[in-house]
């Protein structure tokens, strides 16, 4: 297990509302190897942006609470750090992309000093090494005239470029992880194909770990080594990227892939679809969470929580039924 | 085009331009020439599916063609009648058969009305019906999107974005209307749920007849649903043909980009492709480019496109392309 540079075990995370206590993540174990691209994927409210804000130490709190597990990263325990420490981590050694590019970007400073800054911060450089590093990462993420549009504010770019920027932010100071959260969601698909292009590259060159989190599991297919699958707050399917596409083994991932029409295929008829909408959990539950939405459920379902348990070599579902016999497994 | 009697709208050189305005004397500077020069028909019972990038045109089309904007230029044929110039009673009583679904099912449905007032609204509204027969025709309507008619007296917010977008396609069929234009009506819906209402379209459509204008960005998912697709780039319509055709042979080098950037779900697929990654960005459709709208990012561009604009025309059977290579694909 050490050669993990994240390690993440045991993570859960609450959160206060009006309505009680929300269990936005619950138990979460997780390795990221070096230079591995791991997909996380799952629809709103199933944990998968809020597991990683909880690495990052970046969940406001309150109402937020990591209530348990830890997050080792380089032997370190990021979920103990104090804020001033993960700060130093964050942006150095682990970097971050967000969805929407232009609130994650101050409308009222230049490009230029929002790459700067944190080139002078982490690193320690000079203004002046900092203005010709940050050009040259604008040209790393292909943005001609770089050294012009350093100048630039963020609405005179378009929101790709504000994309690249952000990615080149994140690069700055050559981090050892990147975590990327939706990154093209808010993106027209051509965009989106320039910047996964523009990923593969980086991480060809840079040889950085990617964590990706998205909801669109064609995207995961094309970028990701490893995919996590994540339902009410629990990863219930791990498996390498052509095992999970071939072999989907949980009920959930199983009718993801199914209610997926594909841009390759002719007519299907009709698509398969989970009735039912995803739960938000107010308790801890002691039943499997798919189990309302699932056509397999069986007794032992509504009794206990499945545990992730290989089904193949590193494939791992934490479901109690076989869905190719319909029978307990 | 030719004309025939399975023809439900005809939509004939539709121009929108939205002026822009600026200074103390709101001087007109420009135009946001959001839809230039479109032609398509939809046939009765077909779902015509209009895809696009942000920014495209392809909902300014929607709205124009029901006549919420009233059209810079060109023609709006349904059933017949020409909409443009329809006015007062006449236009209320052809809207009855021209229904709308929106994006945002958050934002489409007024959050200080129950299910009923805003499924039956519209047949207060066209008089179709009173009092305890609205009752009855909103329950039977929410059993119709499966729906629990005990729901009718709940608000907006007590239900999930895939239910509240049953309530707008409720409300949408109130008037058992012939048309309907689905606005990107599965965007803003989780994976799993947009399949649920895709279904519901589609049995919707073979119950009643309905012919659908699907617009969406989600390529995948509009081949799944349409019978022939659009494309639209900037204002004008790049290509439009038979769905297999349009997925199989695209001529336009548009849709021919635009197809090989969607992911799909197989890594296996996925590695074998061949892409086409476009450069730069979109241009303003305040300031569209001379001649072909596409050419500052066409592969394949040449001193022409510049010049004049290629027209729409057929260059096979059903298979209409605005390019002046398109045969080199043929």
């Amino acid at each position: 297990m050490t050669d993990f540079i994240l390690d993440v075990q045991g993570l859960e995370t609450t959160f206060k509302t009006p309505e009680g206590v929300i269990h936005a993540v619950n138990g979460v174990s997780f390795g990221l190897s070096e230079s591995e691209t791991l997909g996380v994927v799952g629809e709103s409210g199933c944990g998968k942006s809020v597991t990683m804000l909880s690495v990052l130490g970046l969940i406001a709190s309150p109402p937020g609470k990591v209530t348990d597990g830890k997050a080792l990263f380089s032997g370190q325990d990021l979920i103990k750090m104090k804020k001033e420490e993960i700060r130093r981590v964050r942006g150095a050694q682990i970097g971050m992309i967000f969805q929407d590019p232009m609130t994650s970007l101050n409308p009222v400073l230049t490009i230029g000093r929002q790459l700067e800054e944190p080139l002078m911060l982490h690193i320690g450089m000079t203004k002046q090494q900092a203005r010709d590093r940050a050009a040259e990462l604008l040209t790393m993420v292909g943005i001609p005239n770089a050294k012009d549009r350093l100048k630039d504010y963020p609405h005179q770019y378009s929101g790709g470029m504000r994309q690249r920027v952000m990615i080149a932010m994140a690069l700055a100071c050559t981090p050892q992880i990147l975590i990327a959260d939706e990154p093209t969601t808010a993106l027209d698909v051509t965009i989106q194909a320039q910047i996964m292009d523009l990923v593969k590259r980086l991480r060809d060159e840079l040889g950085m770990a990617i964590i990706w989190i998205t909801h669109d599991l064609g995207v995961v297919a094309g970028l990701a080594q490893r995919v996590l699958v994540m339902y009410g707050g629990f990863i219930i399917e791990e498996a390498p990227v052509k095992e999970l596409f071939t072999n989907p083994s949980h009920p959930y991932t199983i009718g993801l892939l199914g209610s997926l029409p594909r841009v390759d295929e002719k007519e299907r008829g009709k698509l398969y679809s989970i009735e039912g909408s995803p739960p938000v959990l107010y308790q801890k539950p002691n039943s499997c969470p798919f189990a309302p939405r699932c056509r397999w459920a069986m007794e032992r379902c509504w009794k206990e929580n499945p545990v992730l348990e290989p089904v193949a070599p590193e494939h791992r579902i934490a479901c109690w039924v076989d869905t190719k016999t319909g029978r307990p497994r | 085009m030719s004309s025939n009697n399975d023809v439900l709208l005809r939509v004939e050189d539709l121009v929108m331009h939205f002026p822009i305005y600026r200074g103390v004397i709101q001087r007109r500077v420009g135009a946001v020439r959001a839809v230039d020069g479109i032609s398509f028909d939809v046939k009765r019972g077909e779902t015509l599916g209009l895809v696009g990038e942000s920014g495209c045109g392809k909902s300014t089309t929607g709205r124009t063609i029901l006549q919420l904007y009233k059209p810079t230029a060109g023609q709006v044929h349904f059933e017949g009648v020409d909409l443009v110039h329809l006015k007062g009673e006449n236009m209320r009583q052809m809207r009855r058969k021209m229904q709308m679904i929106f994006q945002d099912p958050y934002a489409s449905l007024n959050p200080r009305m129950t299910v009923e007032q805003i499924v039956g609204e519209p047949l207060m509204v066209h008089s179709a019906a009173t009092g305890k027969e609205i009752q009855e025709r909103v329950a039977h309507l929410l059993e119709v999107v499966n729906l629990n008619p005990a729901f009718a007296s709940r608000y907006p917010h007590e239900f999930s974005g895939g239910q509240r977008q049953r309530i707008g396609v409720a409300r949408a069929l109130a008037l058992q209307p012939s048309f309907i234009i689905c606005d990107e009506p599965i965007s803003a819906l989780d994976v799993s749920i947009q399949a649920q209402v895709v279904n519901l379209l589609e049995e919707l459509q073979s119950q009643f007849n309905l012919t659908y204008l699907f617009i969406a960005h989600d390529l995948s998912m509009v081949r799944h649903i349409s019978t022939r697709v659009a494309v639209m780039y900037l204002g004008v319509i790049m290509e439009l043909a038979n769905r297999d055709e349009l997925y199989t042979h695209p001529l336009h080098p548009y849709t021919q980009a635009l197809l090989s950037a969607v992911p799909i779900p197989d890594p296996v697929a996925d590695a074998m492709r061949k892409r086409t990654i476009l450069e730069g960005d979109v241009p303003s459709p305040a300031n569209p480019p001379s001649g072909c709208r596409f050419r500052t990012r066409c592969p394949i561009a040449e001193a022409i496109c510049a010049e004049s604009r290629p027209e729409f025309r057929e260059v096979k059977p059903g298979h209409f392309v605005a390019c002046f290579f398109a045969e080199r694909f043929l």
